[in-house]
Order: structure tokens, then sequence, then C-alpha cells
């Protein structure tokens, strides 16, 4: 076991190294930093001395190389913009999409598992017909339009909730979190919602499709012919085989959710790191850029591990490794 | 209704609506079951079997529904029984055992979860005494070290011995009926040996009655007391299985029988029955083997009934043949 998560981690600087030289690369080709970052009026002189400050006036190979021993040490650099370390500013921000994004899925989840759940065992009745037909309309729906619709009616029209920002935020054991305050809450909900629309309907669909499948299996039968309860039938013999696909997608839609948060979060000015990364492309804040992606890349593989590891608890079959575990 | 009589079915009508029609999957069977008797029921892929085991346990879910007939046991009526008696019924007095052990199991709970919640279901009694049982029975049908295996998953199982895991939980609460749906039909030979060696055990020990359902003769054959043939969802042939198997008086028996692969033919071509079965979807009225039947008339154009030939055979046929 432990061997196994050596061995992720690992295979995880790889791909940390490939995503940042690609990254690198990319942003060097889209244009200087300091023309933006330095004001109209300054000349070329003062042009110059920013550039070398930066580092800017080395060749491309170079200044990878210099980040990437910077990188080793644990130093991701300085934000062009702010002056400040860019891993802080990137830290800084996560608390708040870590929040949106658990909130969100949460509310996918306590959503989709019952609709796909009822669907998948009365696939005749007129009431999974409608969750079916619903989903599709959410599906269809590009998140950003939702967003705005949300912000019209949930803000504006019926004035319930507010339209942007995060609201009141506490401290609770070293993590900043609006989760604690009722105004907080009055925050998250619609961006949540925004987020989590796409994930309930993609959740309802998966669970009924694997509900139908799993009803139809002989152990589910031979669990009828011994007298079982239907609760212990659905709860314990269907509920349970869906958990390993159901586990899969979440962990992969985690990750997606992370990236969607880019378009809510700029939506809704909710300051978490997808309004930092959109703000820093814009500057071409290039070490914030990298410290995100550094991060987001670490993120996707801990939930990776996470389902992995979740896998082996759930379905027997599945080992990780070749440890001998005696039976 | 003797004594000895534990299941009665009568004029047995299961059919499915699907898009295409209605397939009439079970159509007019009737067969008894003694106590401690083993009934082979046989037929080919499609022809009915499974559905009326199902259909004795109440397990025919929609588009499905029994129009007709009778189910009795041991004198109850259970077309008409409710929910609430088949739940008492399922596993305790009917259990059924299916065709691939593979996958009767559920791969993510162990063995003792399985065993326990089938004891649970019907009996209050603790847990402890539960687990005490469910070992016995794994003991009874000889599964070594039944502490250890208890606390398997399936897969650390071979089909063999998750096929005795499933016969040990049919038999936890010691059912007047066993409906075993092709169970050894997914084992090896020497594997299947084992098992209907354990079944007649069982029967033995506890005259528990067997609904054997299979395509094999030769299972049948060292098996069953008796057997009903089927064909397209009728029952054309009962009787005692050796005078059935030795004189078969229906055209489709003996084409079965035909058709079991002879060592002493080889190299010659293996005899089938020529034709396919014909499809249940509002079938046309006759003889449904008609079609296939070397020695079909004119006559057999209308539906022939299920007579008694013999004080205990009976056959679906116009034209029996004579041996």
């Amino acid at each position: 076991m432990t061997l196994y998560i050596l061995r992720r981690l690992l295979q995880s600087i790889g791909v940390i190294f490939v995503v940042t030289a690609l990254v690198f690369v990319g942003i060097y080709v889209i244009g200087n930093p300091v023309d933006i970052l330095v004001s109209t009026e300054a000349d070329q002189d003062q042009f110059e001395r920013m550039v070398k400050i930066l580092g800017l006036d080395k060749p491309l190979w170079e200044q990878f190389l210099i980040y990437l021993s910077k990188l080793v040490q644990g130093d991701l650099g300085r934000s062009f913009a702010f002056s400040e370390p860019a891993l802080k500013l990137v830290l800084q921000r996560m608390p708040a999409t870590i929040e949106l994004v658990t909130v969100a899925m949460l509310m996918a989840l306590i959503v989709g598992i019952p609709l796909g759940m009822y669907a998948g065992l009365h696939p005749e009745r007129t009431a999974s017909k409608t969750i079916m037909g619903a989903s599709i309309v959410g599906v269809s729906i590009p998140n950003f339009w939702q967003g705005i619709m949300l912000i019209f009616v949930l803000a504006v029209s019926l004035a319930w909730l507010p339209s942007g920002g995060r609201g009141e935020i506490k401290t609770v054991m070293g993590i900043t979190t609006s989760l604690w305050t009722a105004d907080g809450w009055s925050h998250i909900i619609t961006p949540a919602i925004n987020l989590a629309l796409a994930q309930c309907t993609l959740i309802i669909r998966l669970i009924r499709a694997n509900v139908r499948e799993i009803a139809l299996l002989d152990y589910v039968k031979f669990a009828r012919a011994k007298g079982l309860r239907r609760k212990r039938i659905v709860y314990v013999h269907i509920f349970k085989n869906t958990l390993v696909i159901l586990i899969t997608v979440v962990g992969l839609q985690f990750g997606n959710l992370i990236a969607y948060s880019v378009v809510t979060e700029t939506i809704f000015s909710w300051p978490g790191m997808g309004k930092l990364i959109i703000d820093s492309v814009y500057i071409l804040d290039r070490p914030v850029i990298l410290a995100y992606l550094v991060i987001v890349v670490l993120l996707f593989i801990t939930i990776n591990l996470i389902v992995d590891l979740l896998y082996s608890v759930i379905d027997p079959r599945i080992r990780l490794d070749s440890d001998k575990h005696s039976s | 209704m003797t004594d000895s009589q534990v299941l009665s079915v009568r004029n047995l009508d299961t059919r499915f609506q699907t898009q295409a029609g209605e397939v009439r999957a079970v159509d007019d069977v009737s067969f008894d079951l003694q106590k401690g008797e083993i009934l082979g029921l046989v037929g080919e892929s499609g022809s009915g079997k499974s559905v009326t085991g199902f259909s004795i346990m109440g397990l025919i879910d929609e588009p499905g529904k029994i129009h007709g007939g009778q189910i009795q046991f041991k004198g109850e009526d259970l077309i008409n029984a409710g929910d609430k008696r088949y739940k008492r019924l399922r596993g305790r007095e009917i259990a059924m055992i299916f065709q691939d052990p593979m996958m009767t199991l559920n791969p993510l709970l162990r063995i003792d979860t399985q065993m326990i919640e089938a004891i649970l279901a019907h009996e209050a009694v603790s847990r402890e005494s539960a687990r005490q049982r469910a070992r016995d029975a794994l003991g009874m049908v000889g599964i070594s070290s039944p502490d250890e295996r208890l606390r398997a998953y399936p897969h650390q199982f071979s089909g063999g011995m998750r096929q005795r895991v499933v016969i040990a939980i049919s038999m936890l609460h010691a059912p007047d009926i066993i409906i075993a749906d092709e169970p050894t039909t997914a084992l090896d030979v020497t594997i299947q040996a084992q098992i209907l060696y354990e079944m007649q055990k069982l029967r033995q020990k506890h005259s528990v009655s067997i609904i054997w359902i299979t395509h094999d003769l030769s299972v049948i054959s060292a098996l069953a007391d008796r057997i009903c043939v089927m064909y397209a969802g009728t029952l054309v042939e009962q009787g005692p299985i050796d005078d059935v198997l030795d004189r078969p008086t229906h055209p489709y028996t003996k084409g079965l029988i035909q058709s079991v692969p002879n060592r002493n033919s080889t190299g010659q071509r293996l005899a089938q029955i020529p034709g396919v079965m014909p499809t249940m979807i509002n079938p046309d009225p006759g003889c449904r083997f008609m079609e296939r039947c070397v020695y079909a008339k004119q006559k057999c154009a209308d539906e022939p009934a299920l007579v008694q030939a013999t004080d205990d055979r009976q056959i679906r046929c116009h034209y029996p043949l004579v041996n």
C-alpha cells in the first residue's frame, strides 16, 4: 500500500514537470508581461530595467531552468503584479474554491442519488420520465448562461440572495470559511447551484443506468429469492454496487468542477483560485499561473489517489498492489 | 391432493407484454411434486422452464404477469397470495438456486453477510446464533474450515464452491421445495457430479422436494424421479424418468433423446431436430412442434390437449409414438 502511494507521488512529479514546461512555453509565446505591467508613460530605460528585474531578458530555456531549480526548493516565484509569493496568493484563494466545489458536489449528490435511484428502480413511472426529461434540460443549458439567469432570478428579480462575493468569513481551525455564517451561506448557494446543476444531471443519469443494470443481475434476483426485504435489497445489494461507478465519476468530476469554477467564480465574483487565474492570465502573471497549475495538478493527483483507495475499500476484488494480505 | 404432495401446478399461464406483442412464455403447464421427489423440468433455451420456476416463486416482474392457472403449495393457493405471504415463503419454504454461481452471490458482500441476512430475513435470532447456523450449513455442503470461509468474499471461491455456498443458503431454513435453475450448467463435469451428489444427499436427509430445471438429459437421467418435457412454453410430455427416456411417446422428446451425443458415432453427423423453436409471440393455434415434426399430419393444426396416456404418463400429441 505504502509502495503504491509512493509510486503515485513520483508519477505526479513527472506530470508537474510536463505541465510546467508546456505552460512556460505557452505564456512566453502569448506576449511580454512587461508591456502590460509598465505604465504607458514609462521610457525605454524603465522598461528594460523592469525586464531585467523579472529575469525576462534571459533566453527561454535559461528562464525555465532557473524556475525549475527554484521549484525544487519549493519556491514558486513572486507574482509580477502583486510582488508577493505566487504560492501564497494561490493558497490564500484555495479554501474559497474548495469550499464552493465541495458544496456544489454535495448538492449534486444529495439531489442526484435519490432521484437516480428512483428513476432506475421505477423506470416506467411518470415521475421517472419527468426526472429524466428535466435532466436533459439541465445538461443542455450552458453553464455561464445558467449562472447569469440564476443571478437574474434569485438576486435581481426576487432579491432573495446576494449576486456575488463571499459574504462574511470566519476562520475555523485555521481554515477561512464562509460556511460558518448565515451570510456566508446566502452567498455560496447561488454559485454552488450553478456548479451543481450539470453534475446533478450527470449523477442522475449515471445512477439510473447503473441501477437498471444491476437490478437485473442474478444476485439481486437471488436476494429476492432469499426473501429479503426490499429495503435491504435496494440499499445493500443494489446501492452498494452503484457506489463503485459513482466514486469514479465523483472523483473525476471533482477535478472538473475545479476547472468549471473558473467560469462560475468569474460570474459571481467569488474570490477563489479560478478568479485569480483569470485575472493572472489577463496580465500574463506567469508565476501565479504556474503556481495555480502546480496546485491543481497536486489536487487532481490526490483526488485520484483517494478514489483508488476507496475502490479497494468498497470492492474486495480490487487490490492496489501485490502485497500479500491473508484473507 | 394427497398428504405427500407439496406442490401442484395446474394450467399455469404466464405472459409477457412486449412491444412486439404478447409472449406466451408459459402456456398450460401442469405438474405435481411429491415430498422428497426430484422432478426434472427439461427443454431447450427459451422453452419456459425458468419462467415456470419464477412463477412458482412469485418473481415474475413487469411486463410479465401470471394470467391464469393454479399454484397450490401444500394446499395453499399461491397465485393470489399477497406480497407479504410471498416474502415469508421465499427462501423459507421454497428456495431457489440459479445457474451461474459466479453471478448469484453479491461480489461486494462477504459470505457471512449474505448467509446471515438470509437467516435474519425470516427468523428473529441473534447474529451470533445466525452465524453459527451459517457455519453449520457450510459444513453440511462439504466446505472445509467454514469459520474462515465465512469471512471470505465470493471471488475467493471457485465456481463449484460458490454453488455449494448457494446450496447452503437455500437449505438454511430447511425448505420444502428447492427450485434449481440449471445449477450445474456453468460447472465442469467433475464438480457437476459433486453437486449432484450433494443434492441427492440433501433429498435423502431432509426429504426436500426439488424441481431441477435443465436442458441436460444426462444430468436429469441420473438424478430425477420424474420428468416434464417443455417445448415453446407448453408441457409436451411427463412421466417417470426411465419410462419416458426409454419409451418417449412425443416426437419432440424422442428428438431430444436422439440429440444427446453418443460416443459410438465417431465421425458421424450428430443427430438434431430440424428447424428452430417457433416464436412465442401470438403463437399459431395448433401443435407448437408441428413445423419441426416429421410425423405431423393435418390434424396437428388443431391444438392437442395434455392427456393422461397411462396411469403415470401424460402427453400432448395427436399421434403419440408407439414403442
